[in-house]
């Protein structure tokens, strides 16, 4: 195992449209007596386009650009969901990514079961993700609402608990979605040292976003992602050079 | 490290695969979960499966047994290992089919091992099947029945199936990602097979026709289990059928899943 690092080389994900259109077994069949052949051309999303990079130890990457620009494919790329059909892909070190907390949280099993629930995803024992409850239910700060089912929670506890499941790790490169954030500002305060641990202990942080606060404020190197192609890649300085 | 040029697709099922029963844990978590929502707020939660079941038996029992012209002593327990063993055939190959389609948020949210899901599956499978074994041994005691230890020799054909179930979510999971009007396809076939089984009929009422019955493959697979359990066991053209039906499936399934896998994120 070499140092922790990313790289790219013209990597490319292509996302096929299937079932918008009934892409279905009717069109194959047909398709082969050439009347449909024309409409069952396939409609394929370009969202990724030969991008090449190099993320090394160290380094703070801002993922900016408009909606659909390719920022959430590319984090999920780099998570290991989507394989990449053109191109190579090295990532040395562990991943972690908070790319959605609710994801894999069962409603009916209370905050506790949860919390062990998502250890298992992670491939831990029973034991290990029990003892990874604990610091996750002080942090989460639920109360006696922890031995309750999710489903009974408001909105904002659900924030909290997906939140202290996500961040209670210690990847050596860690992939991060916008909205772990954006939570109301009271929350944000008590997040916001944990946030700083998690992002400071990492060596490489990931993360896609809209706001430049936040960029400033965490980042070193911004890649401006249009069309799901690179058009810019340089240090904060250079590519937001306007302190506004 | 990935290479689209060399996607080592051989080696990354062959990781899947021993990724996803390393977790048999969330597997198993996942699959008491399954049940527990399927059942959420009912007094007699999984246990409805059997209270249905049960009610099932008895309706068709006593009728069946007239048209068949059978005694009805002997037919009921005869027909409870026979459906008890088809339910669970047909529920598993119903469920296979949105093994993937049903987990569409995580597959797309994390990265995990897609052999997990059709190990939730096969535990489901098994927690639904301990519900209603059960059943055959109490109609069997009710008409007084006493199971021997041949009995036993049912174990093989239900670990059998568990196999066949690992593998038939696996691909039936991903074909029906990919192509949306497979699982009714399914559902068509699986009511077709339920007619053409002996299910409700007994095997020997085809008279002839009973020594090509083996080439049905829900038969096959289904007698390695019943056949011990009603007492006339099962023989070798039987379980030489169940397994080539078996080799088979495994050898389309590792084929199609070491193929596309990696296009299981695109699909569902």
């Amino acid at each position: 195992m070499g140092m922790t690092h990313i790289e790219a080389e013209g990597l490319a994900i292509e996302f096929p449209l299937y079932h918008h259109n009934a892409r279905s077994l009717k069109k194959r069949l047909l398709a082969g007596h050439g009347r449909l052949k024309a409409e069952d051309s396939r409609v394929v999303v370009a969202a990724l386009r030969g991008l090449s990079f190099r993320i090394e130890r160290g380094e703070r990457v801002a993922l900016i650009g408009p909606n659909g620009a390719g920022k959430s494919t590319l984090l999920r790329t780099l998570a290991g969901i989507y394989e990449p059909v053109a191109g190579r892909l090295i990532l040395e070190g562990e991943v972690g990514s908070l790319i959605d907390a609710l994801a894999g949280m069962d409603p009916l099993l209370t905050g506790r079961e949860n919390i062990v629930l998502r250890g298992l995803y992670r491939g831990m024992t029973e034991m290990a993700a029990s003892r990874l409850a604990t610091e996750i239910v002080d942090f989460a700060g639920l109360g006696e609402f922890i031995d309750l089912p999710v489903r009974g929670y408001s909105s904002g506890m659900g924030v909290r608990l997906g939140f202290a499941l996500a961040t209670a790790m210690a990847p050596d490169i860690l992939l991060m979605d916008e909205w772990f954030l954006a939570g109301d500002a009271d929350f944000m305060a008590r997040a916001e040292e944990r946030l700083t641990r998690l992002v400071t202990g990492s060596e490489i942080l990931v993360i896609a976003t809209h706001d430049m606060t936040i960029v400033r404020k965490w980042c070193t190197r911004v890649i401006r992602l249009e069309g799901g192609a690179i058009v810019a890649d340089g240090p904060v300085a250079k590519i937001l050079p306007d302190g506004g | 490290m990935y290479d689209a040029a060399t996607p080592k697709r051989r080696a990354r099922s062959h990781e899947d695969l021993l990724e996803g029963f390393a977790r048999w844990r969330l597997a198993w978590a996942l699959a008491r979960g399954d049940i527990m929502h399927r059942y959420r707020g009912s007094v007699l939660g999984p246990l409805w499966m059997t209270v249905s079941t049960a009610v099932m038996l008895m309706a068709l029992g006593f009728l069946y047994a007239k048209l068949f012209r059978l005694p009805v002593v002997e037919y009921l327990p005869w027909l409870a290992a026979s459906l008890i063993v088809w339910n669970m055939l047909a529920q598993i190959t119903a469920e296979a089919c949105t093994t993937l389609t049903s987990v569409e948020g995580i597959l797309r949210q994390m990265p995990l091992p897609y052999s997990v899901q059709a190990l939730r599956a096969v535990l489901r499978g098994a927690l639904m099947a301990a519900h209603n074994l059960p059943l055959i041994l109490l109609v069997f005691l009710v008409f007084g029945i006493t199971p021997g230890w041949g009995t036993l020799a049912a174990v093989p054909g239900l670990a059998l199936l568990a196999v066949d179930a690992f593998w038939a979510s696996l691909l039936l999971g991903m074909v029906c990602a990919r192509f949306r009007d497979i699982p009714p396809i399914v559902a068509s076939v699986m009511q077709l097979a339920f007619f053409v089984t002996p299910v409700m009929w007994k095997p020997e009422l085809v008279r002839g026709w009973a020594a090509w019955l083996p080439l049905n493959p829900f038969f096959a697979v289904m007698e390695t289990i019943r056949g011990p359990l009603v007492g006339t066991g099962a023989s070798a053209t039987v379980w030489a059928s169940a397994l080539l039906y078996s080799l088979l499936l495994w050898a389309v399934a590792q084929a199609f899943f070491t193929r596309f896998r990696g296009r299981v994120a695109f699909w569902v």
